[in-house]
């Protein structure tokens, strides 16, 4: 087969939205005016903001224009790697679209938002359930806020018992956002090595390990896409030297049904509502990332949490260990939504979704392995990682291949992550792509390394299709203009 | 990126280990950073500078330089006070691109202990470094 | 099932391709110790037609309006959102892309957050805003650790009007730091009482919010000058900023900072969340920002274009050196926000904010007129604190029998305020919806 989805179509330029628009168009009708004007303190009172006024079809327009220079799922195939971009179901954005949900203030009596507290209950013992964990709390609004609950709960957990720890171990394939969120909770991260294998060894993770460290962040599986296999040993000496465990779900679609955290001696892991469990990405939020822990770590679990008590269920903040709140209310409730009906159609076949994504990772893996460097050729979870090395002498970089692939009509894989492996290509096909259109994207690599050697030219020149060429990224950032 | 041969390493010049280059007129050491630190961090976006009249211990960290996907840090190759830094740097942070042991110098420094000096590599032996690196 | 599109056929040959036998093969890796015992004991699969039935049970169940006629705000609102903007936010280009890290296939979302940036940017007064954060209550805990940042100081100073969950969120995002908290009392009129805040010694920032949780606006200009002349920054917080479509922004009155929720303009209120987290700030401090940042640049042949910037501050290369650990934030809402604002257009926003102010100021004086106090006389915009009879508890509960839902009660957030309660009017009341709630309360 070598069709491959890129092609070239009309675009329409559309101005930035100041640039459009006269003065006293309106593109929202407001409601009649049943009151009189009332006088407000003039000292108070400001000028307006300078915004355009447009009709709505010029808003309609713009926007419907601007959405056709982007890329997403439901385009193609988007194997961002560690970011699980499967197929959003669009019943799940009708679900959280009905009145009863999308209308629903924050602070209705519990006795009139029984449905949406069942809800939050009810996808917290699926999760519970997913992961083999005891307690979930679904108040983080994303991956990051998830890690920040984790370290404040390891945190409060350690204080509980007078002991003060500074430090977290990191492993050098962690997301950048592993260290941050525990640098953020006051924590010193101790950066460790991967081993040979691209996975962590005991003996690494023993030599760093004392009465100073709170804790361990480990991704399992982790970013190279591996399988961490030494995850109990790992436990038993963290533990051993009162140190608690913490998992970043990221990679959770690769075990769903399969792996039991709890057995591994993780004591707290975060989940992404927006990869594993469906919910769109939105071009960078909102997410969801919910937190589950073991029954020792329950107490200290964000408020308010849901009570199921004599048939009803009810909010309470009466937990005094908690570490309090990162939310407003309880999170991204509108996300929850779409959570929870994607679990609703998927069932026990959850299972299923994480055995083909894993089939469709080392699918790939075997088709490009000759083409294209693999550093670590052992079978993989739902993602695997290449590099550039084979492209070198031809000076053609991970970049020049990841810009190519536009061309093709396929969305990069990650880039450059991760930090261990240099020049990585990290792709996550996920379970929502068919035989097809893996064997269509393996094609258009296999092409754009033969261009690398016969054309070089066109890779340096990709996308040559798009919107607009490649872009001075560096103009950007020495002379920042953010606003217009 | 150069291949390792292509690297540019003036003979007058002494290097650490942390790719900073020193150069002495006088009492002044000026510091940069060498061609391949410029090469391999891309284009620089943004030099983050120390306060003059800050002192630093050889080795300690004085500042950084940004490029558009990295962040990489500046280890003082030699003890001593901050006298000047390169204020043209602020507008045209590329000039550690393009004339990294010219206008791309980063700042001048009092050494005070003046034997730091013959601590760091000469051009042959720090491109010997280089090799191990990837 | 529908979502995963693999055959029978189809696996059998990939298996063959990966050279397996079957799909546990796949799982050779996974030590035996580490899985599961038992299969995942969930639900059996829904229809799509069941799934629809389950989910609009669940949902019938929770009052809201039409149905109920909601007097409650407390940061989070009721406004009419406009049909265009959910359609446009529909569009599968926006919701199922990734955050925008190659230009050339995000310029959509990468031009509507620049948009966005420069739209709160105007709306605040301020010169420039990050692409997002999660809401309004993060987003003053991140202002908070900002002001930290650039000063070094050690005390953050925060005043009691600013809406409770806030004050819970930053105290937990802070509760692992050795930063101090100070909280600053309310005066008699609704506003913050700054006196504490002279001469204070070493504070990093001091935060408001305006209008505040009673609804009150407060006064910024002076607080942010005695904050500067502490040394301090000064961050000014809302949960409402429809406000300042009729009152004074922030950054005319000296914030350094203005951050907080934009849930009001165009989001729904989904039991909370998502909601947006606004965060705007002045050029000179760029380099503090938390969050990522759009900016203009051009492509190799000239063309406009956009990007994402100054991500050397950001928990994907600067790691535990960042200035934030946020990652994905709230674009989509962003977006939606965007929407609105281009929507409403300089115009309709003053027209709108107008409506909201004149309405609440008719149910006050309704309120007045029947006998009850407004709590606090300080000017207000879309709330304010009404003090009914001791038991109106068990009114409250009568009305909502009647699909009146008259407001929050204060008392669990200020046990003080016995019998005080926060109600809120926007655009979408109608007169006729407040006299009723009047007659009814006077019963």
């Amino acid at each position: 087969m070598n069709q491959f989805p890129g092609a070239s179509g009309l675009i329409f330029d559309e101005p930035l939205l100041w640039e459009k628009g006269a003065n006293g168009r309106r593109g929202m009708s407001l409601p009649p005016r049943d009151v009189d004007f009332a006088l407000p303190d003039e000292a108070l009172v400001g000028e307006l903001p300078d915004l355009p006024d447009l009709s709505e079809m010029d808003v309609v327009r713009h926007y419907t224009r601007l959405s056709q220079w982007n890329f997403g799922v439901d385009q193609g195939m988007y194997p961002l790697g560690s970011c699980t971009m499967k197929y959003n179901p669009k019943t799940n954005e009708k679900q959280a679209g009905l009145q009863g949900f999308a209308a629903a203030h924050p602070l209705l009596p519990d006795s009139l938002s029984q449905g949406a507290l069942k809800l939050i209950h009810d996808l917290e013992r699926f999760l519970a359930e997913i992961t083999c964990m005891d307690a979930v709390s679904l108040q983080p609004a994303a991956g990051a806020q998830g890690e920040l609950t984790g370290m404040l709960i390891i945190y409060a957990y350690h204080k509980s018992r007078n002991s003060k720890r500074t430090k977290i171990i990191v492993p050098d394939t962690a997301h950048g956002t592993n260290p941050a969120s525990a640098a953020l909770c006051g924590f010193q991260p101790v950066n460790v090595k991967s081993g040979e294998k691209g996975i962590l060894t005991p003996e690494v993770i023993a030599r760093v390990m004392d009465e100073s460290v709170a804790g361990i962040m480990v991704t399992n599986p982790n970013t190279l896409g591996l399988f961490e296999e030494h995850i109990i040993e790992i436990s038993e000496i963290v533990h051993e030297k009162g140190g608690l465990v913490y998992c970043d779900g990221a990679n959770m679609n690769a075990i769903m049904g399969i792996a039991d955290s709890a057995k591994m001696g993780i004591d707290i892991q975060h989940l992404n509502l927006h990869k594993t469990f469906s919910t769109p990405h939105g071009s960078g939020g909102p997410g969801s990332g919910p937190v589950c822990v073991g029954k020792h770590l329950e107490p200290f679990l964000p408020v308010p949490r849901i009570l199921f008590e004599e048939g009803l269920y009810r909010l309470s903040e009466e937990f005094p260990q908690s570490i309090g709140k990162l939310h407003a209310f309880y999170g991204n409730f509108g996300v929850l939504v779409k959570a929870y009906s994607y679990i609703l159609s998927m069932g026990p076949l959850l299972q299923r979704a994480s055995q083909l994504a894993v089939l469709n990772a080392n699918y790939i893996k075997e088709l490009l392995k000759d083409v294209f460097h693999l550093p670590y050729d052992r079978p993989c979870m739902h993602e695997c990682v290449f590099t550039d090395k084979e492209q070198h002498e031809q000076k053609i970089s991970t970049l020049e291949i990841a810009k190519r692939l536009m061309d093709y009509g396929f969305h990069p894989p990650t880039i450059y992550f991760p930090l261990v492996v240099s020049g990585a290509i990290m792709i996550e096909p996920t379970e929502s792509e068919s035989k097809e259109t893996l064997d269509s994207f393996v094609q258009a690599m296999k092409t754009i390394a033969q261009e690398a050697k016969d054309h070089p030219e066109l890779l340096r020149e990709a996308p040559t299709k798009t919107k607009v060429k490649r872009m001075d990224e560096t103009a950007a950032a020495r002379h920042p203009c953010l606003t217009g | 990126m150069k291949a390792l041969e292509e690297v540019n390493l003036p003979d007058n010049l002494r290097y650490a280990e942390t790719h900073e280059w020193v150069r002495l007129e006088g009492d002044i050491a000026f510091v940069g950073v060498s061609d391949y630190a410029q090469d391999s961090m891309g284009d620089i976006t943004f030099v983050e500078f120390p306060q003059v009249g800050d002192t630093f211990q050889k080795g300690e960290q004085f500042g950084s330089l940004e490029s558009t996907k990295a962040v990489s840090e500046l280890f003082m190759p030699v003890s001593g006070e901050i006298l000047a830094i390169n204020e043209s740097l602020a507008e045209s942070p590329g000039l550690v691109n393009s004339d990294p042991y010219g206008e791309g110098w980063i700042v001048q420094v009092k050494p005070s202990h003046i034997e730091d000096m013959e601590s760091l590599a000469g051009p042959d032996a720090y491109r010997e470094t280089l090799g191990g690196e990837e | 099932m529908r979502y995963l599109p693999h055959t029978e056929e189809d696996i059998a040959s990939m298996l063959e391709t990966v050279g397996i036998e079957s799909l546990e093969d796949l799982y050779s890796t996974v030590p035996a110790a580490c899985r599961r015992s038992t299969p995942l004991n969930l639900p059996e699969p829904l229809s799509e037609w069941e799934l629809d039935n389950r989910m609009s049970a669940l949902a019938a169940t929770i009052a809201a309006s039409p149905e109920y006629t909601v007097f409650l705000g407390a940061g989070n609102y009721e406004h009419f959102i406009p049909e265009s903007v959910r359609y446009l936010l529909s569009r599968s280009e926006f919701v199922t892309a990734y955050t925008p890290y190659q230009p050339e296939l995000s310029q959509g979302t990468l031009q509507a957050i620049y948009e966005y940036q420069t739209l709160v940017s105007r709306l605040l007064g301020m010169e420039i805003a990050n692409a997002s954060l999660y809401d309004g209550a993060s987003a003053l805990a991140e202002a908070l650790l900002m002001t930290a940042r650039i000063t070094h100081k050690e005390k953050i100073v925060i005043s009691g009007a600013v809406h409770p969950a806030y004050r819970q969120v930053v105290r937990t995002y802070f509760s692992s730091t050795g930063y101090e908290i100070v909280e600053l009392p309310y005066l008699e009129d609704g506003r913050t009482d700054l006196s504490a805040l002279h001469g204070m010694q070493d504070v990093a920032g001091v935060a408001l919010q305006s209008p505040n949780f009673f609804g009150c606006i407060e006064g910024v200009s002076q607080a942010a000058e005695i904050s500067h002349s502490v040394g301090a920054l000064f961050v000014t917080a809302f949960s409402e900023p429809l406000a300042y479509g009729l009152y004074k922004n922030p950054g005319i009155q000296g914030a350094d900072i203005a951050c907080g929720e934009g849930q009001s303009m165009g989001i729904p209120q989904s039991f909370g969340g998502p909601g947006l987290g606004m965060f705007a700030t002045f050029m000179k401090h760029v380099r503090s920002i938390p969050g990522r940042l759009v900016g203009l640049s051009r492509d190799v042949t000239g063309k406009r274009g956009f990007v994402l910037t100054l991500a050397t501050r950001e928990q994907h290369i600067r790691r535990e050196k960042a200035t934030s650990n946020i990652c994905t934030n709230g674009s989509l809402c962003a977006l939606a926000t965007a929407m609105y604002m281009a929507s409403l257009g300089r115009t309709g926003l003053g027209e709108l904010a107008r409506l909201n102010f004149d309405k609440t100021e008719y149910l006050k004086a309704a309120f007045r007129s029947a006998g009850f106090r407004i709590r606090f006389s300080s000017p207000t915009f879309n709330e304010f604190v009404v003090e009914f009879p001791p038991g109106f508890d068990t009114l409250h509960e009568h009305l909502l029998e009647k699909k009146i839902i008259a407001g929050t009660r204060l008392a669990r957030y200020y046990p003080e305020l016995e019998n005080c309660w926060l109600l809120c009017v926007t655009e979408t009341r109608t007169r006729e919806q407040m006299d009723r709630l009047v007659r009814e309360v006077q019963s």
